[in-house]
């Protein structure tokens, strides 16, 4: 009922956005970090040090700008994987593109240094380029569906790898070092809500009709008059686009890319966001980063030994001993091991299939929703 | 002018020929029907028409433009539906969504309106919209348009079918066995409907039906396939005592 009635409250998605964008802002310039802040939170009665190690913390913003960055790349993929029923490998290899892209404009050509203001500039170079490949990949998609594709944008993904491991003067296998950090909060805020916005938005028009319809059934749907290859163009080329964002906002907050960095396993993480947050649902994107994202940082021994610290020592010391200790390796078996829960369990995913109805053009609610004024002769007919 | 002409058309599945000869006349506002025993070829020729399959040899012409080697979404946006004999909706998109679909070719924005929702998007996605649920209220599913289109009964499904096909403003329609699975009195229903949506929407159909109530009731010409070749074609009481077509449905000699 609480749901129902926050999600009927639409004015709530842009003043959420403004609020996040404020808030992105006054973290970034430290805004918060004065007298009279102290003085209201005192009053209110929030504790002193929530903002000191949370909103202040490093740390915190670090790991903030990462569930953004990978919640561009679950929504992007997701239009291909979820909405168009494919099962790309590629993603990774669309990400190198846009980070290199970025990191060599702010490095040779673009002068940051002096106009930082053309970071978004390099950004958007690096999602141009990787759309530009997006469409060569696009191609064979005319021609197969389903596991061959799959193998055909891993292979993609190869080439992309080998290709930049091979040509000396971009670092080869060394990579890119010393990239500026010109990744700030209101910068992925920014490109965050960019690709949402623009994701959704293709998706609630003839194309993104279309991508489903091929997920259904392609012949029918070019039979109904829909442009296959124009549409699988189109979704491919706007999921690499914001896959090069990513990679370009990316370069700029880790500082250091190398061919390394975008190998199978990063698609992998991506796809295991895709599938914990659910199929074909931009709300399920957002959630599934962002819980996958978070997760991963809480299994760190340190987090966690930090999060259950309130535990008596005599829980905590054997937990300590037999299970946090070794949680960096478990890690990397507890991540797995909730994706095959997931699957077994919950093969929908959070949202699977379905929307927040947030992100759903009122135009489609109602026309999906609206009975018939009245009776009538043609709205006479109810059930069968 | 005929609406429709296919000359010799042939069509062979690796060393089987699957159509040969194909010869078809179509004239604006004519019902036809094509009958024929499983395996004939009848689905084929619609594959044919419709660009699923290009034909190997032979010419298929729409008024002047000729359809061989055009792909299925060209030749439906010069205005050809079709439904199909295993119904092929959208399963699990809402009943709306299947119509609107069928606007693609109809929708006039470009990609970059609809990345951004601008321009043309807001009046187009408004003008598709109520012609869907325009058409969905004349097949009695206005009220089913946001139901998801595999859970509804089998007889809603046939009639989305229909009104999907519809949404493309075909001149002509392929109706692909839409008598399948009814019983006698929905039969019934469904050649007044047939006839109904002929007038109401100026179409020329061809069918392909089993029922042969259906076929003699409503189509003005019938044509026979049997293997890959025309057996037969004229008025239904023609048909009906065609020796050639009695013998490739009953068999030959007494029954018995």
């Amino acid at each position: 009922m609480g749901w129902e009635w926050l999600m009927a409250q639409r004015w709530l998605l842009p003043v959420l956005v403004a609020v996040g964008l404020v808030l992105a802002f006054a973290i970034e310039y430290n805004l918060f970090n004065n007298e009279y802040v102290r003085e209201v939170m005192m009053y209110v009665g929030i504790p002193e040090y929530t903002l000191e190690y949370t909103l202040f913390n490093k740390y915190v913003q670090l790991v903030m700008m990462y569930v953004g960055i990978n919640i561009i790349l679950t929504v992007s993929l997701n239009l291909v994987n979820g909405y168009m029923g494919e099962f790309s490998l590629a993603h990774a290899g669309f990400m190198a593109v846009g980070a290199y892209t970025a990191a060599l404009l702010t490095q040779k050509v673009l002068p940051v240094a002096v106009y930082p203001g053309l970071f978004p500039l390099a950004v958007l170079a690096g999602g141009l380029m990787a759309a530009l490949l997006g469409l060569i990949v696009a191609v064979p998609s005319f021609k197969v569906r389903g596991d061959y594709l799959a193998i055909i944008t891993l292979a993609f993904l190869m080439i992309v790898k080998s290709v930049i491991e091979n040509i000396d003067t971009i670092g080869g296998p060394r990579g890119i070092p010393g990239i500026k950090k010109l990744t700030t909060l209101p910068w992925v805020f920014f490109w965050t809500v960019v690709s949402i916005w623009v994701v959704r938005n293709f998706v609630y028009s003839k194309y993104g009709r279309g991508v489903l319809s091929i997920r259904e059934d392609e012949i029918a749907s070019d039979l109904m008059s829909v442009n296959t290859r124009r549409v699988k163009f189109l979704a491919f080329m706007v999921s690499s686009f914001f896959a090069g964002v990513a990679g370009g906002l990316f370069a700029h907050l880790l500082q250091f890319i190398s061919p390394r960095v975008f190998d199978i396993i990063k698609t992998t993480d991506v796809l295991i966001m895709v599938y914990l947050g659910g199929i074909a649902s931009i709300g399920g994107s957002i959630l599934g980063a962002t819980v996958y994202t978070v997760l991963y940082e809480i299994l760190r021994p340190s987090n966690f030994a930090d999060l259950v610290s309130w535990l008596p020592a005599v829980v905590l010391d054997p937990l300590n001993e037999y299970f946090i200790r070794h949680l960096g390796v478990g890690r990397m078996v507890i991540m797995p091991l909730l994706l095959v829960l997931v699957m077994l369990y919950w093969p929908r995913g959070i949202m699977g299939l379905r929307e927040f109805r947030w992100f759903i053009p009122k135009r489609d609610l109602e026309a999906h929703h609206r009975q018939p004024a009245h009776g009538g002769s043609h709205g006479a007919a109810h059930g069968h | 002018m005929a609406l429709l002409t296919a000359t010799r058309v042939k069509h062979y599945f690796g060393g089987l020929c699957a159509v040969a000869d194909f010869n078809l006349d179509l004239q604006p506002g004519e019902l036809v029907g094509i009958i024929g025993p499983n395996g004939a070829g009848k689905t084929t020729v619609f594959n044919l028409i419709t660009g699923v399959y290009r034909a190997s040899e032979g010419s298929i012409r729409l008024r002047d433009t000729e359809l061989v080697g055009k792909t299925p979404h060209q030749i439906t946006a010069l205005r050809v539906g079709r439904t199909f004999q295993n119904i092929r909706l959208f399963r699990d998109l809402s009943v709306l969504d299947n119509v609107r679909i069928a606007h693609y070719a109809q929708v006039r924005y470009s990609p970059l309106e609809a990345l951004l929702h601008l321009g043309r998007y807001r009046r187009e996605e408004q003008r598709i919209i109520e012609n869907s649920r325009r058409l969905l209220g004349i097949f009695k599913l206005e009220h089913l348009a946001g139901e998801i289109a595999k859970n509804l009964p089998y007889g809603s499904q046939r009639r989305l079918e229909i009104a999907r096909a519809l949404a493309i403003d075909p001149e002509l329609l392929l109706l692909d066995e839409p008598a399948a699975g009814m019983n006698p009195n929905e039969i019934d229903q469904l050649m007044e409907f047939i006839q109904w949506i002929r007038r109401e929407f100026q179409l020329t159909i061809l069918l392909i039906e089993h029922q042969m109530k259906l076929v003699m009731g409503i189509c003005e010409r019938i044509k026979v396939l049997d293997f890959g070749e025309t057996l037969a074609e004229g008025p239904p009481e023609a048909i009906q005592n065609d020796p050639k077509v009695l013998e490739a449905y009953l068999g030959e000699g007494p029954v018995g």
